[in-house]
């Protein structure tokens, strides 16, 4: 733990409540990156980080599009054109008999897209940032002013610089999360997992 | 809820009892993964891997000696093992319900049951893949016959085919399924790795959490991927029965070729795998200690839903012998007598004994409340559920148009021997999913909680406000 790679200060927090209103303050307080660890959602938190709702739905809509075309393809192509064959007396494109297979992979491609465009849109699987505190998954809240872009910023969201934001300085940012009601405040470093 | 001392008063319904902190949730349900198995639980281990191999030791007998092995004759050309793999697939359909529609439904109570639920719908859709497979015969052609690939053959799977949609429906239902379950464990996987004290436990934990940190960036996206899964499971998991209806409803056969099937095959999928959802939950909260999770509130919940989905099938026997009348074809009427009243006779009435009527007695709240009575009853809606299934394929292949062609199906130990068998290897993996995963969402219970009051803030104060059940 050298002090190379302050990752920035992290105060901890009795309960969700004294969270969402100090998280509200460091986001008036105008600092640049951060972020609150929590081991469940905490309600009210995103509006209070000033957090927009997430573009995944875009991301599953359109692989749900796309999965619903290539499924009807497939069957179009292979019955239709690649080997033309009578079946049952009905035409080479009998659509409502491909509407089930169609409709499967609308759910499959837009069930893996969805997951792989929430692991990407968290830097999941993360590999170079160690959990904080091993509090955070049990009991405790924790909210943490990093001194650069945490693993999990979304680098489109990183990129506005129109505002001129609070520099970040240790010592004043550990008194001003102790203002918030922090019950404990301690500066956290950058560590691998492994 | 139980009412108090003076008149009806409503009381918010409590979902964790005993008083429970947040950090005890992590506690008590980390505890079955972080010490030695019990003796409990090696005995049912070892009893399932036996029932198992025995199963496995007459597949493989079955695929040196052939087919003939099985009761199987003309014109019962599907038996027991379909029976098994639609009976299994509708099992796994209780877990999806409970993950997704429930979530949708904002039907907070599903936080104790959903993790352990949805690995049962991920081993029942395993266990009942395995039949369609063996049942080919020689199961290592099974991927040139189902799945469409270039081949040198230069065909191509007939997609007009009810076979090959179920292909599709099974295998997206166990994709869909398996990464649902698995996004919703990515947290839990955290907490187990943060608390885990061995430094191979912490590796393996941490391998699997991803590395999660539970930021609340994360849980943003987390939340909104999560409520999709939902919202993509549920038209899936209702697709799925119905898909397997089709297999039966798409063919001329009279008993078969109803336009009923798809939601009475919803509706039975729901019923037997909710009563596997209480057998296997009142065990395991018996054996893991989690009674203050897993309440008699949830039980009950479920052995309502048991009792209603119920009388949807009920209703759903009784219609298609309203329509096999009214119909008019003489076929049909056939089919219909023959099934209550034919050789048959004795399936069908296990069938409406167990899932029509004895499901009736969860109108009185003593025996819905009750573990033994319920434990009981879910036994029997699992069997009848298994007959429903057999009444079905059975019953209507037997006695087709020509009478020339009648002939009666009498499974060999063959069937009865896998079909056992298949229940050993559900269990092993049930039970190795008990042992080295949280069976309840931990950090789902820990958000109920605090929408209940923040028992996390002042566990002293609740600790004399909170009921405790059992």
């Amino acid at each position: 733990m050298s002090k190379q790679n302050l990752a920035g200060v992290m105060g901890i927090y009795e309960n969700p409540h004294i969270l969402v209103e100090a998280m509200d303050q460091v986001r008036k307080a105008n600092y640049r990156y951060f972020d609150a660890y929590t081991p469940y959602p905490v309600h009210g938190l995103d509006a209070a980080q000033g957090l927009k709702r997430s573009p995944l739905p875009f991301i599953t809509f359109s692989a749900g599009l796309t999965g619903c075309i290539l499924g009807f393809y497939l069957q179009y192509w292979t019955s239709v054109i690649d080997w033309p064959l009578i079946v049952g007396g009905k035409p080479m494109n009998s659509w409502p008999a491909f509407v089930p297979v169609m409709f499967e992979c609308t759910i499959l491609f837009a069930g893996l897209a969805t997951v792989v465009g929430m692991f990407l849109l968290n830097r999941l699987p993360n590999q170079h940032r160690k959990a904080f505190d091993p509090r955070l998954t049990n009991d405790q809240f924790a909210l943490v002013i990093e001194a650069s872009p945490g693993v999990d910023e979304v680098p489109s969201s990183a990129q506005k610089q129109s505002k001129t934001y609070k520099p970040f300085l240790e010592s004043e940012v550990q008194e001003f999360l102790r203002r918030t009601g922090a019950k404990e405040v301690k500066s956290v470093y950058t560590e691998e997992w492994f | 809820m139980p009412s108090s001392t003076g008149g009806e008063q409503y009381v918010a319904d409590i979902w964790v009892t005993g008083g429970k902190t947040l950090a005890d949730v992590n506690d008590d349900i980390a505890a079955p993964i972080e010490r030695f198995p019990t003796k409990k639980w090696w005995v049912c281990f070892i009893t399932a891997i036996l029932v198992f191999s025995l199963g496995a030791a007459l597949s493989t007998d079955m695929f040196t000696s052939g087919l003939g092995v099985l009761g199987l004759n003309q014109p019962n050309g599907w038996g027991v093992f379909i029976v098994n793999f639609v009976f299994w697939v509708g099992i796994g359909h209780a877990g999806t319900l409970i993950s997704a529609i429930l979530f949708l439904f904002r039907q907070k109570w599903r936080t104790a049951i959903n993790r352990s639920a949805e690995a049962m719908t991920i081993f029942a859709v395993t266990t009942a893949l395995i039949f369609p497979v063996i049942h080919t015969g020689r199961p290592w052609y099974a991927a040139f016959w189902l799945l469409p690939y270039p081949n040198q053959r230069h065909l191509w799977v007939n997609f007009r085919s009810p076979l090959l949609w179920d292909v599709f429906a099974v295998g997206t239902y166990f994709t869909i399924s398996l990464v649902f379950w698995f996004v919703g464990l990515v947290p839990d996987l955290a907490s187990i790795r943060d608390r885990a004290k061995n430094p191979i436990r912490k590796f393996i934990y941490t391998v699997l959490s991803l590395g999660w940190r539970g930021s609340n960036k994360s849980w943003s996206h987390y939340e909104i991927a999560y409520m999709l899964l939902a919202g993509l499971s549920t038209p899936l998991v209702l697709s799925v029965h119905s898909v397997v209806s089709f297999d039966f409803a798409v063919s001329n056969l009279p008993g078969w070729h109803t336009t009923i099937f798809p939601p009475y095959f919803v509706a039975g999928a729901v019923f037997s795998g909710f009563a596997m959802v209480v057998t296997l939950l009142v065990i395991a909260r018996e054996m893991f200690n989690l009674k203050n999770y897993i309440t008699l509130n949830h039980l009950e919940k479920m052995n309502k839903i048991i009792m209603a989905t119920g009388m949807m099938v009920g209703y759903a026997y009784s219609c298609e012998f309203f329509i096999a009348w009214y119909s008019g074809s003489s076929f049909e009427r056939f089919a219909f007598i023959n099934r209550a009243f034919g050789p048959y006779w004795w399936a069908y009435w296990i069938m409406a004994t167990c899932n029509v009527m004895i499901p009736q007695v969860f109108w009185f709240k003593k025996c819905r409340t009750s573990i033994p009575i319920m434990f009981v009853i879910s036994l029997f809606v699992n069997i009848g559920m298994w007959f429903e299934r057999f009444v079905i394929v059975v019953t209507s292949l037997h006695r087709d148009f020509l009478p020339s062609n009648w002939r009666y199906y009498v499974p060999t130990f063959y069937d009865w021997g896998i079909t056992l068998g298949s229940f050993g290897w559900f269990f092993i993996w049930f039970l190795i999913f008990c042992r080295v995963l949280p069976a309840i969402a931990m950090a789902e219970v820990k958000g109920v909680m605090a929408v209940e009051g923040g028992t996390s803030h002042s566990p002293d104060q609740n600790k004399s406000e909170v009921p405790a059940h059992v």
